[in-house]
């Protein structure tokens, strides 16, 4: 019986101690955004300390951070509509439409999964320049669609598609579909989780990019955000952290709320792709 | 000995070509040919500035064997893997294990910890970057204060540096981890385990001779899935250190991103992303091998 207590004891002090090592960055992270610059060190306090929502105002006046979030909108919302749609057209293909060199072509694509865009984002920076497409966020919407997120958004929708039973093919050919109206007026509706799991991932991973923002863009009016926040500390001669906790909480906002909504479904589709 | 198509068949296949084109296209062009393109920029003197100025050979992979910063960069990385991955692994399996079951305060740990994988790296280097400040400002050495430890000017000094950098990197993934072992935990053979009980299993024994080789296939994939993500580690060491202090943080990518964009040596910088890709090559070969091994054993 006093094992028994002490293990659950054990068991939610572990519990508590996750929660605070997990949420106190976030914590801090907000409280402080609300702190004047000198408020932000020194001993740490659980409420902000002058509650300076002009913080929020100022961010947007020291850098186009509206222009910035969307920017980050327009390449989040192009890149994933691009990769869903994409990856399901070609996954659909790869798991039910019979066509010479279907599953070589299917490894060949396979390989896309493997490539670190830090391997190819040099010769990349010289093909975006050679069409003129540096400095604007063309690159930021191609690269998801089309690199190793569209590859393993097609993988996730093809194993999704074989899985479909054959029957209801039939029955749509029988009433005189062809193979493009049973993609879209048959398979596309019936896929809408999955979609939705491969357009989570995408979402999010365009959201948090920085490395190709960091390449492909270099005027201030094409930032995204990640950009942006790294911006406050870069370019002006005074540092402004007060300025910078409140655009990252801004940032972060929009994905936590995401989040909590779709808690489940967001995470399982990320242990699917960590375990790709 | 091949059958001509019918006419139904052509038609499926064409539009089976018709569906993967743009798929195929976009492959091609953004992955395939700057794949080549990096090979062959390795080979050449090229300059973000003034272009191709000539095939120089193997030149840059001579470069490359006497470069002591490239050396550097690359035990950077290995030291940066080596506090990521083991970390990471005994944390993750630890708390899966002992977490086990969907009890409240299991489903509390599930979401909070994974707060921060969805975070962007950018948002978290930064706010860990505050969290490590040295002297007695910082809340990390401020909480080490209290417990009378007078904490280092983390992010501003070697070895610590590093720790730093380690640190908010195992943190920031550990959540996708966590979940992939609670999956793993849960589908363990529930009769192997009963069967080892009732033999007068002690619990140290079940774990390390039933539960961890039964979790093996798991814990690798896990591991090689960690050390490639470890060796193309960059938002967190440029925002937090910038591969300071005295290069001690430089990895690989940091020093691509740098010998291009920094000192503009394309050539170079190509030749260092075509060892990179030569390693995360071979750790996705051991993947695949593994892959194949372990659903061997599923069956």
């Amino acid at each position: 019986m006093k094992t028994k207590i002490l293990n659950k004891t054990i068991y939610y002090v572990i519990v508590a101690a996750i929660v605070v090592v997990f949420i106190y960055p976030f914590w801090w992270m907000v409280t402080n955004s609300l702190n004047s610059i000198n408020e932000i060190f020194g001993k740490p306090t659980l409420l902000p300390k002058s509650w300076m929502w002009q913080n929020y105002i100022e961010i947007f006046r020291v850098q186009p951070f509206a222009r910035h979030y969307l920017n980050t909108i327009i390449v989040a919302l192009l890149g994933t509509g691009g990769n869903v749609l994409v990856s399901a057209l070609s996954g659909y293909a790869f798991a039910r439409l019979r066509f010479p060199g279907r599953s070589a072509l299917f490894v060949l694509l396979l390989t896309a999964l493997m490539m670190p865009i830090e391997v190819t984002i040099v010769p990349m920076y010289f093909m975006m320049n050679s069409i003129g497409a540096n400095d604007t966020l063309v690159p930021l919407i191609l690269i998801p669609v089309f690199c190793s997120q569209g590859a393993f958004s097609a993988f996730l929708l093809r194993q999704h598609f074989i899985t479909v039973p054959k029957e209801l093919e039939e029955a749509a050919r029988l009433d005189g579909l062809k193979p493009a109206g049973i993609f879209f007026r048959i398979m596309l509706p019936i896929s809408v989780p999955v979609l939705a799991s491969a357009a989570i991932l995408a979402f999010l991973s365009v959201w948090n990019m920085y490395l190709e923002p960091l390449v492909f863009v270099s005027s201030i009016g094409k930032f995204t955000l990640p950009l942006s926040l790294a911006n406050f500390n870069d370019t002006y001669g005074l540092p402004q952290w007060n300025l910078q906790l409140a655009a990252t909480t801004l940032s972060v906002i929009p994905v936590m709320a995401f989040y909590l909504i779709f808690q489940t479904k967001i995470s399982n589709a990320m242990v699917t792709s960590g375990m790709k | 000995m091949k059958k001509k198509m019918t006419k139904l068949e052509r038609g499926e296949a064409l539009t089976g070509y018709l569906f993967i084109l743009p798929q195929m296209a976009g492959f091609i062009v953004l992955v395939l040919v700057p794949l080549v393109m990096v090979f062959t920029y390795s080979f050449e003197s090229r300059n973000l500035l003034f272009g191709n100025m000539g095939f120089t050979g193997l030149d840059n992979y001579k470069t490359l064997i006497g470069d002591d910063l490239f050396y550097m960069t690359l035990k950077n990385t290995v030291i940066f893997s080596l506090g990521v991955v083991p970390l990471n692994l005994v944390l993750s399996l630890a708390l899966a294990l002992y977490l086990g079951s969907a009890s409240t305060g299991t489903k509390i740990v599930r979401s909070v910890i994974f707060l921060p994988v969805i975070t962007s790296g950018v948002a978290w280097a930064i706010v860990f970057t505050y969290l490590f400040q040295g002297g007695e400002a910082g809340p990390i050495n401020y909480i080490l204060s209290l417990i009378g430890i007078e904490g280092p000017n983390w992010l501003h000094e070697k070895g610590w540096a590093m720790f730093a950098v380690v640190v908010s990197r195992v943190l920031k993934n550990l959540g996708t981890n966590v979940l992939i072992f609670m999956g793993a935990v849960m589908n363990l053979p529930q009769d192997v385990l009963e069967a080892g009980r009732i033999d007068g299993a002690t619990r140290p024994i079940l774990f390390w001779k039933i539960k961890l080789p039964l979790l093996m296939p798991s814990i690798l994939m896990v591991m090689i899935v960690t050390v490639i993500g470890s060796m193309r580690v960059f938002d967190t060491i440029k925002l937090m250190t910038d591969g300071g202090p005295e290069g001690s943080t430089m990895v690989l990518v940091y020093y691509i991103y740098h010998q291009a964009f920094r000192t503009f040596n394309i050539g170079y910088a190509s030749t260092i992303a075509v060892v990179l890709f030569f390693i995360v090559l071979l750790l996705t070969i051991a993947q695949w091998a593994l892959r194949r091994r372990a659903s061997y054993y599923e069956d």
